[in-house]
């Protein structure tokens, strides 16, 4: 019987981590993920998890251990955010590429300069193309029931590739609120044992991430293209198997009022705030809804372009800057439904930069600007809500 | 603001290491044990000992909590260190009709006078509380239970649990100290 506690969520990443018998964490520190990393050290310091912990100097370092640990065959759990994640970079390819299902929490976090440990969505945009699976969570309890997912998902033989988990820095990362935890056998049951069809051995060595020259670089790419496709279709299967264990589902593209006319999208945990915001409006007598995506990579394209076809109106909200662009949400958004027949006229804004909130009265107004510049037009490619300027 | 019906919001005043994000955890955790929705969080970012600090707890009886930002027009404010009262404006944005729990030698008369404070407060000497009861100048147990008094958001009973996992041998001491404030806060009429 799962058992309910009021903790905070980044110890409940740890506690359920510690519940899928990872083999290996590789982890440094930085806020706002750092409660991850501390409170796993304890786990496997007091003996709860029979794990290696790695404290490496950085987190190049990090996803480097984790690239070993995963390619012998050991469940590999590591977390980080921002410029921790930035300076994986270089490495988070080389685990995709190797088709290494490691699993990585991110405490989404702001880029400096000027310094912030504050939340937004820099981070994610950064690593968008980095071959990771990527997936969205709004509450604690979505983190924890993603994460044993996750695991799953990555090392399914018909993947086989590293699954990232966001959760936006402070507004989750450092909430308490109550969670439903699994019992120890029901994971067990749910999550098979790690199973990596090729592990480092001495005694059949193997070449891994080798030399790529031009005759197999596109084919290596293409290869692995096509998997990151495919992992589409096991995902879904693994939600379901989840959900008919655990009794939540979770989806590609979340809706909340989906009919309406005119749709709000945001990523990530300030969608219940603004959620809270569509309540208020609904009732005042507009007819709005809201949706989001769950899933980043692979782009849900099909659900996406289901989910607004008959919308008039999308108002987006990108918690990022893409510097001289468009804000990347929205720029993916408006390209996934470029050719379609039917499709909402898009509106953009960024907002929620380097943890500033937006509140409740905040997206009424949002959605207000919004319906005006769709009515009006704009010179502008989006607007930033709130910036003093 | 619009907002969840049925909720109170709390925010906690207090300065880096005096343990306002805790007292915070243990409401949500109590409210929680209750089997109510609640959330608590800290105000985010790095940790600075002794500077000015905020914590928020909102309490829910219907439906879980959503709303994810900041409180800025609470319920209830909980001050646990009298010296932030000249440097924080800690009654902003308190609703009409709210309280404000402050660890004060003064009366809530004197604290009218000097600040012009509007609202009900309520008031409690939990320095000596947890310099008698503890042994040691934390007040943020000891202000829990000026908060229970003054409001009933959740039940003394309520804490035991959370308080044990919490502080483990250290637990009863600070039980009896939420008890003592809950016993010797003085709470204004509304």
């Amino acid at each position: 019987m799962a058992h309910k506690a009021g903790m905070e969520v980044s110890m409940a990443v740890s506690e359920v981590v510690a519940l899928t018998d990872t083999d290996v964490v590789a982890a440094y520190p930085i806020t706002p993920q750092t409660h991850i990393v501390e409170h796993l050290a304890e786990l496997v310091a007091n003996g709860e998890l029979d794990a290696e912990f790695i404290p490496v100097e950085s987190e190049h370092s990090a996803m480097s251990a984790c690239l070993g640990s995963a390619a012998a065959g050991a469940r590999t759990f590591t977390a980080t955010a921002g410029q921790g994640l930035e300076l994986m970079h270089e490495v988070l390819y080389v685990a995709s590429s190797m088709r290494l299902p490691i699993v990585m929490t991110v405490a989404n976090r702001a880029l400096s300069a000027p310094l912030s440990v504050w939340g937004d969505h820099s981070d994610v945009m950064a690593v968008r193309d980095t071959g990771w699976i990527q997936i969205f969570t709004e509450n604690g309890q979505e983190v924890i029931d993603n994460v044993i997912c996750a695991f799953r998902i990555a090392e399914d033989r018909r993947v086989l590739l590293p699954v990232m988990v966001h959760l936006d820095g402070f507004n989750l990362s450092h909430m308490i609120e109550p969670l439903l935890f699994p019992e120890h056998g029901e994971v067990k049951d749910f999550l098979p044992p790690n199973n990596y069809p090729l592990p480092l051995d001495p005694r059949r060595p193997v070449a891994m991430g080798d030399f790529g020259p031009p005759v197999i670089y596109t084919e290596a790419k293409w290869a692995q293209e096509v998997n990151l496709q495919k992992s589409y279709d096991v995902i879904l299967e693994v939600w379901q198997k989840f959900a008919d264990k655990f009794g939540r589902k979770y989806n590609p593209v979340e809706t909340y009022h989906g009919d309406a006319r005119t749709l709000l999208y945001i990523t990530g945990s300030f969608s219940e705030t603004a959620m809270t915001a569509v309540d208020s409006m609904r009732k005042a007598g507009q007819d709005i809804g809201l949706v989001r995506l769950r899933l980043w990579r692979p782009f849900p394209f099909k659900e996406f372009r289901k989910a607004v076809k008959d919308a008039e109106l999308l108002i987006t909200v990108d918690r990022a800057i893409s510097f001289g662009g468009p804000p990347p949400i929205a720029s993916e958004i408006k390209a996934a439904i470029y050719n379609e027949p039917k499709k909402p006229k898009v509106v953009s804004f960024v907002g929620g930069l380097g943890g500033r909130d937006i509140h409740v009265d905040g997206f009424e107004t949002i959605v207000q600007r919004g319906i005006e510049i769709a009515r009006k037009g704009s010179q502008n490619e989006y607007e930033i809500f709130g910036v003093r300027e | 603001m619009a907002e969840q019906s049925g909720m109170i919001e709390i925010r906690w005043h207090g300065r880096g290491g005096q343990g306002a994000v805790t007292s915070a955890e243990l409401v949500a955790q109590a409210a929680i044990a209750e089997n109510r929705f609640a959330q608590a969080f800290p105000s985010f970012g790095p940790e600075r000992r002794g500077a000015p600090v905020q914590a928020f707890v909102r309490v829910s009886d219907l439906s879980p909590v959503k709303v994810r930002a900041e409180i800025t027009q609470p319920d209830v404010v909980v001050v646990l260190d009298p010296g932030l009262l000249p440097i924080v404006n800690v009654a902003s944005g308190l609703k009409k009709g709210g309280i404000m729990v402050i660890n004060t030698k003064k009366t809530a008369a004197q604290l009218r006078q000097e600040f012009g404070y509007t609202e009900r407060l309520a008031t409690v000497d939990a320095n000596r509380i947890a310099r008698e009861v503890l042994g040691v100048l934390i007040t943020n147990t000891t202000m829990v239970g000026a908060l229970v008094k003054a409001t009933g958001v959740v039940k003394m009973e309520s804490l035991v649990e959370p308080l044990g996992r919490r502080f483990g041998k250290l637990a009863d001491r600070n039980f009896n100290a939420a008890k003592r404030a809950y016993d010797e806060t003085v709470v204004e009429e509304s």
